[in-house]
């Protein structure tokens, strides 16, 4: 299992937009990949689990996953969402 | 036959078969045998749902840009999810109930979730998901899919409102008309139909139970009534009337080329309101020499993040290019009844008289001096003016008018090339202003009577509020004063003043307003070539008399009967 820690830097936290970038990042990976914040936690495959967690600006969250190519998969979903999405 | 009493909201005559949005879908609850068969049918509902879904967001997109079609995109990925098809699948099996119950049941506990979440823009995203839900349910139960964008025939549509992303897909060869149990002439609705010159009837509060999808009924946006299932006789009556309305259209068509001048020669100008760059084909077509209200905040709508500056920029320059005169661009014109989800706006008591418009500009100044930066970029390509909302005192307008100086110097030291004469202005839509309009005139180049909001401020009556609606009164001996107070108060100072209200385009009040000295009237399109008709038929000798006997008389009743003969 790979984990690691990230600050969500878009403005308005993690909407729908955001939400839809991490769920087509994440399919390119074979791992299962989860976004953890407090004690919850959402598939990152899936927009709506994404977008249920609620996320705001500044929040840190936990991106974790577990398969073959884990460590690509949460390298690449940290720097997503630490780049604030291009806004 | 039944008649049904509304709101007339946009002129003209429909007739034609009802669609009705959002009607309730229903299905049974039953227990099932054949578990695996149940997932079959959910598997090729969703690929169906996939394939329509796909094909409005290329239509929307290739007719009206990628940023109308990003809500199917967000819709497709729902459709995609892997937990919502999970929790159905789970849901089919553990319980061995039909699909159709299983796929509500599932999207309702999703639904839930985000309309209990605090933040309104998350709230707002239930009904995305309920869409989706509907969608699904609509292939399963083999209903044909609703929507505003793919439709195969003529239809007059027929809701309880319809929001901003119902109008912003609507096809205007497909829709002939439209009909809301809510709503009056100032909501968005109403404006919407007129600007894309639909017939509209609001506010008709009996409606949905009178109708189903596939009744024959007729709009009567003149009137203000609905005909459900008329009769031959009404019928007949109505296609006549819709020959002599088409005929009235055409003539008034041929005023298009023509100025706005009275019979003496007195010139005004004639500017169309528009809401988004969509609207410049009717406002071209309607003869509007110019745009005197670009409402900006659309830019702003229906998103879920700030536009940047590159986009509005390409916005306002879209316009500025298309239209051969003036443009006038409000900035920012949020709170009141238009939100911003994202902003995270504190809800509030009173929101026409919190914090809204140029109240938010002057503290969020990194938005407005996005907004103003865009605008002196686009200023380039065409007469660009710039106007403020909702000025309520002179610091105010200093205030705005000291950030649009640091963002001039901005912009030159950047190296940017833009129109330094650029004309600034602002509305007039608070009394306060109205009564202090001597002041203001000395900073600005122009003002503009904002009559919606001025009326509700003066009467202290929210239009949208059926109890006191009718004390909303345009007519108010106060409001005429106000007008003429504002007139003289600009020209003393060699400024102009338009007007953006609906008052603008009402042609009771065209001899009044030419008579007090209004220099530009802007208004729904349509209206425009009524209005010019007015004014071709009128000397400015008589326009002045109407004026004087109008501001003699003493109640709105009185005024609104006294105007109402000439026309």
């Amino acid at each position: 299992m790979t984990e690691e820690q990230v600050i969500v830097a878009s403005s308005a936290g993690i909407h729908a937009r955001p939400a839809s970038l991490i769920v087509q990042e994440a399919n390119n990976y074979q791992s299962e990949i989860k976004l953890v914040k407090d004690d919850n936690e959402a598939n990152a495959k899936s927009i709506m689990g994404i977008m249920s967690l609620g996320v705001s600006q500044q929040t840190e969250i936990t991106v974790r996953a577990e398969g073959e190519d884990e460590k690509e998969a949460v390298t690449a979903v940290v720097e997503l969402i630490a780049s604030g999405f291009d806004e | 036959m039944s008649k049904i009493n509304g709101v007339a909201a946009s002129p003209g005559i429909a007739i034609g078969e009802v669609l009705v949005l959002e009607e309730e879908l229903s299905y049974d609850r039953v227990k099932v045998e054949d578990v695996a068969k149940e997932k079959i049918k959910l598997e090729e509902a969703m690929s169906a749902s996939k394939k329509q879904l796909t094909a409005i967001k290329e239509k929307v997109k290739a007719e009206m840009g990628s940023e109308q079609a990003e809500i199917f995109q967000a819709h497709l990925m729902v459709l995609d999810d892997p937990e919502l098809i999970s929790a159905i699948e789970n849901k089919i099996e553990a319980e061995a109930i039909n699909v159709e119950a299983a796929l509500g049941e599932t999207i309702e506990e999703f639904a839930t979730i985000f309309s209990n979440m605090d933040n309104e823009y998350m709230k707002e995203r239930a009904s995305d998901i309920r869409d989706v839900g509907d969608r699904i349910l609509r292939n399963l139960l083999g209903l044909e899919a609703q929507s505003v964008a793919d439709l195969e025939q003529e239809v007059i549509l027929i809701a309880d409102d319809l929001t901003p992303s119902d109008t912003a897909q609507v096809d205007k060869e497909q829709v002939l008309g439209f009909a809301t149990k809510i709503g009056g002439r100032t909501s968005h609705t109403a404006i919407m139909a007129r600007s894309l010159g639909i017939p509209a009837v609001v506010g008709a509060k009996e409606l949905l139970e009178a109708v189903e999808t596939g009744t024959t009924v007729i709009v009567d946006g003149v009137a203000g009534v609905v005909i459900v299932e008329p009769t031959e006789e009404q019928l007949a009556e109505y296609q006549e009337k819709l020959a002599d309305y088409q005929k009235r259209q055409e003539r008034l068509t041929k005023l298009k080329e023509l100025p706005a001048e009275t019979e003496d020669g007195h010139r005004v100008e004639l500017a169309a309101n528009i809401g988004t760059p969509a609207d410049l084909d009717s406002a071209l077509e309607n003869g509007a020499e110019g745009i005197g209200l670009y409402r900006s905040e659309f830019l702003y709508m229906d998103r879920e993040s700030l536009p940047t500056e590159e986009e509005q920029f390409e916005a306002y320059k879209e316009v500025a290019e298309r239209i051969d005169g003036p443009t006038v661009i409000r900035t920012l014109d949020i709170g009141g009844d238009k939100e911003l989800s994202y902003l995270d706006l504190p809800d509030e008591m009173n929101p026409f008289l919190g914090y809204r418009a140029i109240r938010i500009s002057l503290e969020r100044t990194d938005i407005f001096k996005a907004q103003l930066r865009a605008i002196l970029r686009a200023s380039r390509y065409g007469q660009i003016k710039i106007m403020y909302p909702m000025i309520s005192s002179l610091e105010e307008l200093q205030a705005a008018n000291q950030i649009l100086a640091e963002v001039k110097e901005d912009l030159t030291k950047e190296g940017f090339d833009f129109n330094r004469e650029l004309e600034v202005g602002m509305m007039i839509e608070v009394p306060a202003a109205a009564m202090i309009a001597d002041l203001l005139a000395k900073e600005v180049d122009f003002f503009s009577i904002g009559t919606n909001d001025l009326i509700q401020y003066t009467t202290a009556t929210d239009r949208m509020n059926e109890h006191v609606a009718v004390l909303y009164q345009p007519f108010h001996p106060a409001i005429l004063r106000l007008i003429k107070r504002v007139v003289e108060a600009a020209h003393k100072h060699d400024s102009w003043v338009g007007m953006c209200g609906e008052m603008a385009g009402d042609r009771r009040l065209t001899p009044f307003l030419v008579g007090v000295g209004l220099d530009e009237f802007s208004m729904s399109a349509v209206s425009i070539p009524e209005v010019k008709e007015v004014i071709r038929n009128l000397t400015i000798q008589q326009a002045k008399e109407i004026t004087d006997q109008v501001l003699s008389l003493s109640t709105s009743q009185k005024i609104e009967d006294f105007l109402g003969s000439y026309c």
